[in-house]
């Protein structure tokens, strides 16, 4: 099976983040990085799926030059080969413009399965893998939890609402977008670290991917990022922990009376 | 405008109430007419029911092709009624079915979805919709590009189903014919299932310790559950916690889990990701301990202590003795 794995790299969940000067984004400097964390688990599917099936997995990031890192993880713990989506006409898609740029590198492969994660720790669109579905006129099926695969065809059971699930059958080709939770990921192994240096990695521009700047023009645009009013008014406990303990405690018994 | 009323179970739930709210409302702050659209098979009471809100037409697509929801299937009859009406705007609640098709929707028209929208406000003669990003660290201001139809869907709570403006007489309830072949549906959705019946049921808690990331490793839960002992709490979680298996699944809270209520809610080292305070913020009042004084959960607590949980809680549990023997 011919696995494709849309793998991103956003700001780590601990690094801290301030937005910029201009209120268009967050500042950059400082921020550590890592792939995004559904993405992880999409990536673990997928290997799981080749060590069961055979095939190959495919890691296509869209990204900078510091995503090359992400697939550099994704190559040690086992992916086969990556495409590196790297351009200045990349820079600032929406999920259109990117789901765009990735579905024009996957036509080319002419995968069995794409896999991507639910959404990204950073826009949070949780929409690039089913719009890469349409682009590709593929079934989907989204936050998935489990997979059951045959060379032709896919059970998959999704998430719904409140604790309900739901098998879904699906010919294959398809795409899926994985739930957070649904496998343990493997770490990198030393081996594996050494064995990516020699895998194979494709830089692809747009001007490869034949993509019209027109096609990626963004359709939503972000016109300013900032911190959110507070909608409680939280009031804020500070001092030692033993003082914060006795007023906090204080406030519970006498002021909500909810102790 | 046109609003899509999504029905569950056989009914017009929540989400299809506060999706006609937001409709109507910025229909009428942007001088336009409202229809609402509904898909499914034998959906004649439903379409009476929403004929009953203030609306200048109800559009339905019956066929049993969308008796089961599919992807396929709902985006191939819902773009056929917008291609027959040609909105300006779709709306959307944002809900497990609009993230799984109206993506596919918006493409299929090469268009785009502001998904996961808080609310909206009109700016000159723009409008300017609101959503989160950094899960919820900060808030974007988002506009799109282009021509319509724009498609737009609301967070659970951004509106409120009692602020629907019901229509003094009903709406005419029009059908659409639409085309669709069973060859162009190519899931296959059996029923619907729970996994094991919950063992848990925190609706009923009245207080409710939670952890989250914070939490860092199994052993420390050890903590928490000294602290809800002390206050006769539930121990709840943040999905991540059930994920690595820390916890079982019904002690998540949140869109994907279990919706609390307490008097007292405590969450510990939890950021507050919309996807969880949909499942807590109707708790009376809340106590958030986290390391980061930007975290999401601080929007919406009662108390807040921007601090380390491993400092805190010990103190915290000993003062809680003391209270509760005077």
């Amino acid at each position: 099976m011919k696995i494709v794995i849309c793998l991103k790299q956003v700001p780590s969940r601990d690094t801290f983040l301030k937005v910029n000067a201009a209120s268009t984004w967050i500042e950059e400097a400082d921020v550590t990085y890592e792939v995004n964390e559904p993405d992880v688990y999409a990536l673990e599917e997928g290997l799981r799926l080749r060590e069961k099936l055979g095939g190959e997995v495919i890691v296509c990031t869209l990204g900078p030059a510091r995503a090359g890192q992400a697939i550099k993880e994704a190559l040690a713990k086992g992916a086969d080969r990556a495409l590196h989506l790297d351009d200045a006409a990349f820079a600032n898609l929406d999920a259109h413009g990117t789901a765009r740029a990735l579905a024009a590198a996957i036509r080319r492969e002419n995968p069995d399965l794409v896999l991507a994660g639910l959404q990204s720790d950073d826009f949070g669109f949780a929409q690039t893998g089913v719009i890469v579905a349409e682009m590709l006129d593929l079934a989907h099926a989204t936050i998935v939890m489990e997979i059951q695969a045959e060379r032709d065809h896919l059970k998959v059971k999704r998430e719904l609402e409140g604790g309900w699930l739901q098998w879904i059958e699906m010919p294959l080709p398809a795409v899926l977008t994985i739930q957070s939770g649904i496998n343990k990921p493997r770490y990198a192994t030393l081996k594996g670290i050494m064995a990516a240096k020699n895998k194979p990695l494709q830089k692809l521009s747009a001007q490869d991917l034949g993509l019209d700047p027109e096609a990626l023009k963004p359709r939503q645009v972000m016109t300013r990022v900032y911190v959110p009013e507070k909608i409680a008014q939280t009031e804020f406990i500070e001092g030692s922990p033993g003082e914060i303990a006795a007023r906090l405690v204080d406030k519970l018994k006498n002021e909500a009376r909810v102790i | 405008m046109l609003v899509y009323a999504e029905h569950q179970e056989g009914r017009l739930a929540r989400p299809a109430w506060e999706a006609v709210a937001a409709a109507q409302q910025l229909a009428t702050e942007l001088g336009l007419t409202c229809a609402g659209a509904i898909l499914g098979d034998n959906i004649g009471a439903l379409a009476g029911e929403l004929a009953g809100a203030h609306l200048a037409e109800v559009l339905t697509v019956e066929s049993p092709q969308l008796a089961q929801y599919t992807p396929d299937g709902y985006s191939l009859a819902l773009r056929q009624v917008i291609e027959a009406r040609q909105p300006r705007f779709v709306i959307f609640s944002h809900t497990y079915q609009a993230r799984d098709f109206a993506p596919k929707l918006a493409a299929s028209l090469d268009r785009a979805l502001v998904g996961d929208s808080l609310g909206y406000r009109l700016e000159g003669g723009r409008t300017i919709f609101i959503r989160q990003v950094f899960q919820g660290k900060f808030s974007a201001d988002v506009e799109f590009r282009g021509e319509p139809p724009y498609f737009v869907s609301f967070q659970a709570g951004a509106f409120r189903e009692d602020s629907v403006h019901r229509g003094s007489g009903r709406a005419k309830v029009t059908p659409i014919e639409v085309n669709l072949s069973p060859q162009g549906i190519r899931t296959r959705p059996q029923e619907k299932f729970r996994e094991a019946r919950q063992a848990v049921d925190l609706s009923q808690a009245e207080i409710i310790v939670a952890v989250g990331r914070g939490i860092r490793k199994p052993e420390n839960l050890e903590l928490a559950r000294k602290l809800a002992d002390v206050l006769g709490a539930e121990i709840g979680a943040s999905r991540p916690i059930c994920d690595n298996g820390w916890l079982s699944m019904d002690r998540q809270i949140g869109s994907s889990g279990q919706t609390v209520a307490p008097r007292l809610y405590i969450a510990l080292g939890i950021s507050g990701a919309i996807q969880h305070q949909v499942g807590m913020k109707g708790s009376r009042t809340v106590v958030a301990i986290n390391k980061d004084r930007e975290a999401p959960i601080f929007d919406i607590a009662s108390y807040g202590i921007a601090g380390d949980l491993f400092e805190v809680v010990p103190p915290l549990i000993e003062e809680i003795k003391k209270a509760k023997s005077k």
